[in-house]
């Protein structure tokens, strides 16, 4: 078995439905994705998953000098970010890629693929 | 002699696919399967100058580059971890020409047609592990620097050993549309051969010579598939034209071709499975493409040729697929059955001002109508728009014909 991470990805920008058009359509992304969590869940593929806060919010912290130096906001600036993302345990990429592609759909964005060089 | 270098070489290129393929399913890992191939080719060049070729050559290939990999596995064993899980993998299954080593192949040229890599390592893959072609050689054939070539192949190889993707012939439900994936490949693979993009040699019969090749393994591993009947067919009836196609350095159209330069029984052979495929009755884009060349092979003379079909053909096909590029072909034959005028409305309209076909087929339908100024106009942008050394030969000849 595999670890992938599958990346969700959607616009920078958000306004208070998210990333989705109307209310409904929020709820309505919002229940798919659980479904198909619990399908994650029930097909023995999950290890972990979780939506992010909007960019915004990030803080980039570089320790690599005598004192961390805080930087507010992503650390790249670009028009399409992360949303949100699962981790999965999978035997091989076909698997993976249908997952995604189910996880894709359910969630309403962009899903890349990513194979993990092992898992602490 | 029966076993010099030139045999070794010979066999062991016909092998390669095979001998991969099998290393590959055993040790999991395509890089200490090319590896070890490598070092059966070295041992074979050793010995069979001095004993012979070995009564099954593939066997032998297999049996001694099986042996090499497990030793250098054992080596490596303590220091690699990878190996060592490679390790677990082996089996020894016996070499067989037929039965699960056949499977193997086909495994592998799914592998290398994956619709995660890159349409162009898909190709350079394909013909890398499957055909045996060396990184040197596929990166002349589609005029790259060698080592851009190496780096496209090792990061494929890398992506498929990283994320995994599977040895595997897809599930049912899945097959088709994977199957057009290697369909598509070893087409362009064909096409490159056939009218080779850059200015070198004008056709390339070693990349013509291995998609067909490929294609009838593909054929007898899946012989119920009628696209790949269809694929098959269509590559043979295109190839048997290949001599008469061009002559004295200029590519010469299929009107004017010497018809008694055709290889009959290459005909002969894709006539038989376009015939199999319209019993099949399950019509596919490679199956109509092989059908309208069955039409054109099928006239004693160029003026024997029945436009109507054609033209039906390009209907048929236009519901499958209604891209510009099938709409560019409909209407050179459109201009064969209804003439060049009704064909060039249908031309103007198409959107490929950035294809040489296009610029090639208004040239002619201009010239034709008489509109001499604006046929040399068009003879130039498609002299401009393809580096074919034939190709462009023929254009200049046409565009000076002009007055």
């Amino acid at each position: 078995m595999t670890h992938y991470l599958l990346t969700v990805h959607g616009p920078a920008e958000m306004d208070e439905f998210g990333s989705y058009g109307s209310k409904e359509e929020m709820e309505e992304a919002f229940a798919a994705t659980g479904a198909f969590n619990d399908k994650l869940h029930a097909d023995g593929y999950w290890v972990f998953a979780g939506g992010l806060q909007s960019a915004s919010t990030a803080t980039v912290v570089d320790g690599q000098g005598e004192t961390p130096v805080m930087t507010d906001g992503p650390y790249l600036e670009t028009k399409e970010v992360i949303g949100g993302f699962w981790v999965i345990d999978a035997p091989d990429l076909d698997v993976a890629l249908r997952l995604a592609a189910e996880g894709s759909k359910a969630c309403r964005g962009k899903v890349e693929v990513r194979p993990f060089d092992g898992l602490a | 002699m029966q076993g010099g270098t030139a045999t070794v070489e010979r066999v062991f290129r016909e092998e390669y696919g095979r001998l991969i393929a099998s290393l590959v399913r055993r040790f999991g890992d395509i890089d200490i399967a090319e590896e070890a191939a490598g070092e059966a080719l070295v041992a074979a060049l050793e010995k069979w100058p001095e004993s012979g070729v070995p009564p099954n050559p593939g066997g032998w290939l297999t049996v001694t580059a099986g042996n090499r990999a497990i030793d250098r596995i054992r080596r490596e064993k303590q220091r690699d971890a990878k190996h060592q899980a490679a390790f677990m993998y082996h089996d020894d299954t016996p070499h067989e020409r037929t039965g699960p080593v056949e499977d193997d192949r086909l495994r592998l040229l799914f592998t290398c047609c994956h619709p995660a890599l890159a349409p162009e390592a898909r190709i350079a893959l394909t013909l890398r592990l499957l055909g045996g072609l060396t990184v040197a050689e596929i990166a002349q054939a589609f005029l790259v620097p060698e080592i851009t070539m190496a780096q496209r192949v090792t990061r494929a190889k890398k992506k498929i050993a990283a994320a995994k993707v599977p040895y595997r012939v897809p599930e049912a439900a899945d097959l088709a549309e994977r199957l057009g994936g290697v369909l598509a490949v070893l087409f362009l693979v064909f096409n490159e051969g056939y009218l080779t993009t850059g200015d070198g040699d004008p056709v390339r019969a070693e990349l013509t010579g291995e998609a067909i090749r490929l294609t009838r393994v593909l054929r007898q591993l899946l012989p119920e598939e009628p696209e790949v009947a269809g694929l098959l067919g269509l590559l043979l009836l295109t190839d048997a034209r290949r001599e008469a196609r061009v002559r004295n350095g200029q590519l010469v159209p299929l009107g004017e071709q010497d018809r008694a330069g055709w290889d009959r029984r290459l005909i002969a052979e894709g006539h038989g499975l376009v015939r199999e495929c319209l019993a099949a009755n399950r019509p596919g884009r490679y199956q109509i493409l092989a059908a309208i060349n069955a039409v054109h092979t099928d006239a004693p003379t160029a003026s024997d040729t029945d436009w109507s079909q054609v033209v039906a053909l390009y209907d048929q096909l236009t519901r499958l697929d209604p891209s510009p590029i099938v709409a560019l072909n409909r209407a050179v034959a459109v201009a064969e059955l209804d003439g060049p005028k009704v064909a060039l409305t249908l031309v103007d309209r198409l959107p490929l001002t950035g294809y040489h076909a296009w610029h090639v087929a208004r040239a002619d339908m201009l010239r034709r109508l008489g509109r001499t100024a604006e046929a040399k106009e068009s003879y130039d942008a498609a002299i401009a728009a393809t580096q074919n050394t034939a190709e462009r030969a023929y254009l200049s000849r046409k565009r000076g014909e002009l007055v």
